[in-house]
């Protein structure tokens, strides 16, 4: 099943690299993957969705925590969590298909968001099914183009634990002042 | 204190309790070769970079410590690539220090220039581009302890020109780690342990698995008091050897694609398997689906990626082995397992009968012969064997008793040829007082010779045990049993061996008869100076027993006739 990881990062160059050439040389597939700021400088956010059972969901968390560079993994499969993905469709539209599309659209809660002679960009928000859908009955019409930034993730409710792994982390360090990291 | 980058690299290295580095230089890492002058660290000049990665491997290995590497940017640095990955497939702790083209050329395909820390970036356990000086001291830092903690493993460390040339304050203190997402330090919960001891105190056919994370962790007095307290019996792997005595009454050999026939069949039917710093290589288990089905697992390992990879565990205890046996053992119970221990003796059977030195001499040199007369010869002594890969690295392995941990260094995960000779540079720099052995093929030992200079340079004393059977051996016997003795491409056509350790100043001979296997050996350790002796062995003699790749544990092709008669045959 897709599994869902949110994995915060140190904010650092080669972090995108390390943790894409992991996936590959594991063998895990990677569904999607998005990348981007945190409200905290040095650390960055990636939500990672990857198709597979239980048992490897596990090892690819244990993978991604040997990367020095990685500071917290959560898999939130299981958690109530909120799961968007945004997608920008060009539509074919000419005049008598105009206002059927901008039906659908309305109906999935998308926008339009540009309107030309011969087609319509509509942007959609939302979980993949709800993409999916609308992608479904668009398709006779004509799908001139299509984008899709890939699942961003959240714990619904209070902070969750991977909120401020940073901060967390280097606290634990500063504490351990009297480790000899020589020895 | 201003110093430059260069400074800052050997001060670094000294604090970090570095005394030797293995190294070649060039132009991207001139500057910091410059300022070795002002150092203590005694500098090691190699005949190849990836030499320079396997003494650095070969010194950790032998040492516990962290072998430091040195090599110039673009071929220097690729060089090195083996080298690496070998030091990571087996866990050893190496830090390789490459120079890079100056930060603004970066990019710009400047001679000279390759991006390493992108080629290496799968196989090493971390690496860093160092573009400014006042990096460079909590970087390497940062390297040494990631390369030591936890589950070691190679770090590379790649450093400009620039960062090398330019100067800036220092301040050792100031430059601590900074890992806020290293976690080298995880241990099981108290539930683990409890479910652990059950399986333990159940357990009617126990077995350990005893691996290299045993000696890694330095966990032999824990094993051993495990062993005894609770009657199991061991069974170990390659890198394992040497971490539980080879004559203790419960040792029972090595495990695996040339372990022995009875380590194999007691594996299959053990109801507990107690795996301990290993990781459930394929050349250990055999086909998967049909591994250890009767068995309970405990796995107590380092790495949590490691748990479930292979072999599906009961309980899995994550953490340093020692620390978790030590917090294991004083709950485990002493329990008699004399029937299961009578029962692996019955399956022994036959086999034991392989005690070569019984065999009576048919005028063929066996390359068992010289590893076992080798052993009779130095058991009593500080001995470090270092090997190559192939055939006679098996061999090694079942006819050299290993009593203590780190008296075997061999490549196991990579399996690398050309590993012997340098690796064996390392060890003697690292340990002296040690008497070191080379145990190589004819094909392993032609990929690193070169390094026989550095043995000179160096005037270390290093006895080299070349098995010459005149083909790729290992890969022969593949050919022998698996495509219809189709000799394609083994058969090797070799150079004098003795002439050529005479060209670089190395005493040498030539054995040709059992009967001058001891005094060979006995000559080679009575001069003070390194000895090459050309052991030129049967042609085509096999390791037995052999699990085919993908083959069951338990069904192994055997000796056709007991060694006995083989021996005696023509
Ligand atoms: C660098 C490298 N290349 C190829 C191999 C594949 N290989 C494994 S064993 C072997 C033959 C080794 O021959 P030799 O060194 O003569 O040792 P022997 O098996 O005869 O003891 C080869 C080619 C390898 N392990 N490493």
């Amino acid at each position: 099943m897709l599994n869902i990881f949110v994995v915060y990062v140190e904010n650092k160059p080669g972090v995108l690299t390390r943790v894409a050439s992991l996936f590959r040389r594991r063998a895990f597939n990677i569904d999607s993957l998005t990348v981007g700021r945190t409200e905290k400088p040095e650390v960055s956010r990636m939500t990672i969705t990857v198709d597979t059972n239980p048992d490897q969901a596990k090892r690819i968390e244990a993978n991604l925590y040997n990367l020095v560079n990685v500071l917290l993994v959560e898999n939130i499969t299981h958690e109530p969590a909120i799961a968007r993905d945004l997608a920008m469709i060009k539509v074919a539209a000419t005049h008598e298909a105009r206002s059927h599309v901008l039906e659908l659209a309305s109906v999935f809660r998308a926008r339009v968001v540009d309107v030309a002679p011969e087609s319509l960009t509509i942007e959609i928000t939302g979980g993949e099914d709800k993409i999916d859908g609308l992608l479904e009955v668009l398709r006779p019409y004509g799908v001139v183009e299509m984008v899709r930034t890939g699942i961003v993730a959240m714990r619904r409710g209070t902070t969750s634990a991977g909120a401020n792994p940073a901060q967390t982390k280097t606290a634990e360090l500063a504490a351990d002042e009297g480790v000899s990291y020589s020895v | 204190m201003t110093k430059t980058g260069a400074q800052i690299l050997w001060e670094c290295l000294e604090r970090e309790g570095v005394k030797h580095v293995f190294g070649y230089p060039g132009g991207a890492i001139l500057p910091a070769y410059d300022a070795l002058k002002h150092s203590d660290i005694h500098h090691i000049l190699v005949r190849h970079e990836q030499g320079a990665t396997h003494m650095a491997d070969g010194y950790a290995r032998a040492s516990g410590e962290v072998g430091v590497a040195v090599a110039t940017s673009g071929p220097g640095a690729t060089n090195m690539v083996t080298g690496i990955a070998t030091a990571m497939l087996d866990s050893s702790p190496i830090v390789c220090i490459t120079g890079q083209v100056g930060s603004k050329l970066i990019g710009s395909d400047a001679f000279q220039e390759t991006d390493i820390t992108g080629i290496t970036l799968p196989i090493t356990k971390h690496n860093y581009l160092v573009t400014h000086a006042d990096q460079l001291a909590r970087v390497l830092r940062e390297a040494f302890y990631v390369a030591r903690s936890g589950r070691p493993g190679p770090v590379l460390v790649d450093i400009t020109k620039d960062a090398q040339q330019s100067a800036c304050e220092f301040d050792w203190e100031a430059a601590r780690p900074q890992l806020p997402g290293y976690r080298p330090d995880l241990s099981p919960e108290e539930s683990e342990y409890a479910q652990a001891l059950e399986l333990i105190h159940k357990a009617k056919r126990p077995l350990i698995l005893a691996g290299h994370g045993i000696i890694v962790s330095g966990a032999m007095a824990e094993v051993l008091t495990l062993a005894e307290k609770a009657g199991i019996p061991v069974a170990l792997t390659l890198l394992g050897l040497g971490a539980f005595p080879a004559s203790h009454p419960l040792n029972l050999g090595m495990m695996g694609m040339h372990g022995e026939a009875w380590v194999n069949h007691a594996i299959q039917e053990a109801d507990l398997l107690l795996a301990l710093g290993m990781r459930f290589d394929d050349r250990v288990t055999g086909n998967l689906k049909t591994y250890a089905q009767d068995a309970k697992k405990i796995h107590i390992e380092i790495d949590p990626a490691e748990i479930n990879k292979n072999v599906k565990v009961d309980v899995a205890l994550v953490g340093d082995l020692r620390e978790v046996l030590k917090e294991l053992l004083p709950r485990v119970e002493s329990v008699d397992h004399s029937d299961w221990l009578d029962s692996i003796d019955k399956l022994k059977g036959d086999s034991a009968v392989r005690d070569v030195q019984k065999l009576p001499d048919n005028g063929h040199l066996y390359a068992a012969h010289v590893i076992n007369d080798l052993w009779r010869e130095t058991r009593n002594s500080n001995t470090v064997v270092v090997t190559d890969v192939g055939q006679h690295q098996m061999w090694e392995a079942q006819y050299f008793k290993h009593e203590k941990a780190r008296s075997l260094i061999t490549s196991g995960g990579l399996g690398t040829m050309g590993f012997a000779l340098p690796a064996a540079i390392g060890a003697k720099v690292a340990r002296p007082e040690a008497e070191v052995w080379v145990i190589v093929g004819d094909g392993g030992f032609q990929m690193t010779m070169s390094e026989l200079a550095t043995i000179q340079q160096e005037k270390l004393k290093i006895n080299i045990a070349i098995i010459n059977n005149g083909f790729l051996g290992m890969v022969r016997q593949w050919q022998e049993f698996f495509y219809e003795r189709n000799y394609e491409a083994t058969p090797l056509l070799n150079p004098n061996f003795v002439k050529l350790a005479e060209a670089y100043g190395i005493r040498s001979m030539a054995v040709t008869e059992r009967s001058q296997v001891l005094p060979s050996v006995r000559a080679a350790r009575d001069h003070d100076g390194a000895v090459l002796i050309d052991f030129k062995v049967e042609q085509e003699d096999t390791v037995y027993p052999m699990v085919a790749a993908g083959a069951s544990l338990n069904d192994m092709i055997r000796r056709p006739s007991p060694i006995v008669e083989t021996a005696t045959d023509e």
